[in-house]
């Protein structure tokens, strides 16, 4: 027993140690740009640099965008089949994984292929249309912890009795899902939207390929020029990432307070 | 015409037919209630005058209008679920403002109605309350008032009670029927628990494997069973195995003694056929013949179970074996197990089952 407790802490040492030692030294380095002294200096490069506030707000716009997205794709589809279609489950759990096992640059790639100025919807021919394209790939980036975070909040209330006492009550199937259904998996929906401002925050592959000014090439580019601000800017993401699941946290701790006052 | 016309609905779920040929006719303002096992059809039936089930086939009319193809939003009627259903993000008032907002009323009259709804069921005092903040009585009885805000012509209740308490469920199902008839509103109660039927229904259907096996009054469905299901579902029931001695003058045997019944009611069975006798409890008494119970059975006490006021007796006769009740007398002890006793019943009290 006191053996198996001795490999637990070894284990648990492990693990804090190769996760937070390059992050204490990431931190710490970007502390080093004044020769002989720790100071932000690096952070002040990157906050006052035109670029940093450039991709910063347009990455943060594309969030919100993609989090619309997809709160009207997930939410209306995982009540559907849960409601009317509960054998489909497994087929859409099936599709929603797919993002996970597919390269994000082979969608992209398909992507320019599907929509280039040659193709029957243009999308790459404008900014706009590529803003588009661009949203629409990460919400399918993010299908998969928007639909898991959606389906978990849904099955925690009994839609299919709430759909019909509403409807016995004259509701249509729109206002159900706008006064019934939407505010009760508010805060699982908010789970959704935390992770999939996360991902959009820090996503590469595809701003860079479809050539947008979003915030994850911008982190590539200064880490390719610079030595000080790239530590500085990962500390920020990190710290942006950080604070979305925190707020992940507070949100379920709060939704698991008010069940148990249910209770 | 009646009100509500139920007209050979028949429900198939893929090659499994759960409603037959049901047909029933409902007054204006008459209290329904469909009882029967799980899985007999009662909250099939009920969920396609809802509109929440397609009929396979048949007609349902409200007021004379088939409303088959309606969506359950343009049925107009109420609903009350066994899981209250109530909306978890409203208050009290506004889950029976619901319906009202829905049907885009104006505010005066949406106010007006929840108040008046709330008064109802004596719950004005918890208007703003959420309903985790109620207990299961008192969120039924906001789900009763939702589902009456809207003057539905039809209300229709789905087990309400079941999740209940016994002492709530009690009480509860009294206020609903002041309430039924308070309001005159046509109600459909659909439950399994034969007191709560017997005690607040105007006419019950006993449900039985997707059929109606007999509507009638309670006092008819309890005492004229039309089917041995029937009869055995509705209350406490004693089977006894006999044989027709005389069809033409309408002699059974019972365990070897003779009984004169109403030749007419042997159904057409013929002298030597084996029969199913039906007697309830409270028709068979301990002690020897008298002028209601002319009938005299020997028998011998198997089990007595003390329960205060009542005393439950098991005795056998022979082959059969009774159960009936007698009420407590302090100065006369109960008989012990294994005493020979004489036991007592009128012949017009059997009920010879069909099928």
């Amino acid at each position: 027993m006191k053996t198996n407790r001795i490999w637990s802490w070894l284990a648990l040492a492990f693990g804090i140690i190769y996760f937070v030692v390059p992050l204490l030294g990431t931190l710490e380095f970007s502390l080093r740009m004044r020769r002989g002294a720790y100071s932000l200096d690096a952070y002040w490069v990157i906050l006052s640099d035109p670029r940093f506030q450039q991709t910063f707000t347009y990455s943060i716009v594309m969030a919100i965008v993609t989090i619309i997205i997809g709160i009207v794709l997930v939410v209306p589809t995982a009540y559907w089949v849960r409601l009317r279609l509960p054998s489909w489950r497994p087929v859409l759990e099936f599709i929603t994984l797919l993002p996970l096992v597919i390269p994000a640059i082979v969608v992209v790639f398909g992507y320019i292929r599907l929509y280039n100025t040659a193709s029957i919807l243009p999308l790459t021919g404008s900014a706009m249309g590529t803003n588009i394209l661009l949203a629409f790939g990460y919400t399918m980036l993010a299908l998969p912890y928007m639909y898991r975070a959606v389906d978990t909040g849904l099955g925690s209330i009994d839609i299919r009795t709430l759909t019909e006492a509403a409807e016995s009550l004259g509701a249509s199937r729109v206002t159900i899902m706008a006064k019934i259904i939407l505010p009760n998996v508010l805060v699982a929906v908010l789970s959704g939207a935390f992770l999939t401002f996360a991902i959009v925050i820090g996503e590469f592959t595809m701003a860079a390929l479809l050539n947008r000014p979003a915030f994850g090439p911008f982190l590539q580019l200064i880490g390719a020029n610079r030595a000080y601000e790239p530590a500085a800017l990962a500390v920020i993401a990190f710290a942006i990432t950080w604070i979305c699941m925190g707020l992940i946290q507070v949100v379920t701790r709060f939704n698991k307070s008010l069940a148990a006052t249910k209770r | 015409m009646s009100f509500l016309t139920i007209s050979h609905l028949k429900k198939s779920f893929g090659a499994t037919t759960v409603v037959h040929d049901f047909n029933l006719n409902i007054e204006k303002g008459e209290f329904i209630s469909f009882l029967g096992p799980s899985g007999c059809g009662k909250t099939t039936v009920l969920r396609m005058v809802a509109g929440f089930e397609t009929p396979t086939s048949g007609v349902i009319s409200i007021g004379g209008k088939n409303v088959v193809n309606l969506k359950p939003n343009q049925r107009n009627i109420g609903m009350v679920f066994q899981a209250y259903a109530l909306f978890p993000n409203m208050t009290v008032a506004q889950n029976v403002a619901f319906g009202l907002k829905v049907a885009k009323k104006p505010q005066a009259e949406i106010d007006a109605t929840v108040h008046e709804m709330l008064s109802l069921i004596k719950l004005d005092h918890l208007a703003a309350r959420y309903p985790y903040q109620l207990s299961g009585g008192q969120q039924q009885r906001v789900a009763l008032a939702r589902a009456l805000a809207t003057k539905p012509q039809v209300l229709l209740l789905d087990e309400p009670l079941s999740a209940l308490d016994a002492k709530i469920r009690v009480s509860l199902r009294e206020e609903i029927r002041a309430i039924q008839r308070k309001l005159g509103i046509t109600t459909i109660f659909v439950t399994h628990d034969q007191e709560e039927a017997l005690s607040i229904s105007d006419r019950i259907v006993v449900m039985y494997e997707g059929n109606a096996e007999q509507v009638g009054a309670p006092f008819e469905i309890y005492n004229q069973p039309s089917s041995r299901f029937v009869a055995s579902f509705v209350g406490t029931l004693n089977t006894l195995d006999a044989v027709v001695r005389d069809a033409a003058s309408g002699i059974i045997t019972v365990d070897g003694k003779d009984i004169a019944i109403d030749r007419t009611r042997l159904n057409g069975h013929k002298t030597g056929d084996k029969i199913s006798l039906a007697v309830r409890p409270e028709a068979v008494s301990l002690g020897e013949a008298t002028d209601k119970r002319e009938t005299t059975l020997d028998g011998k006490i198997n089990s007595v179970h003390f329960l205060g006021s009542v005393i439950r007796i098991r005795a056998s006769l022979g082959e059969n074996t009774v159960s009936f009740d007698t009420f407590n007398n302090p100065s006369a002890p109960p008989p012990a197990p294994g005493e020979n006793v004489k036991v007592s019943l009128a012949a017009k009290d059997l009920l010879v089952l069909g099928h």
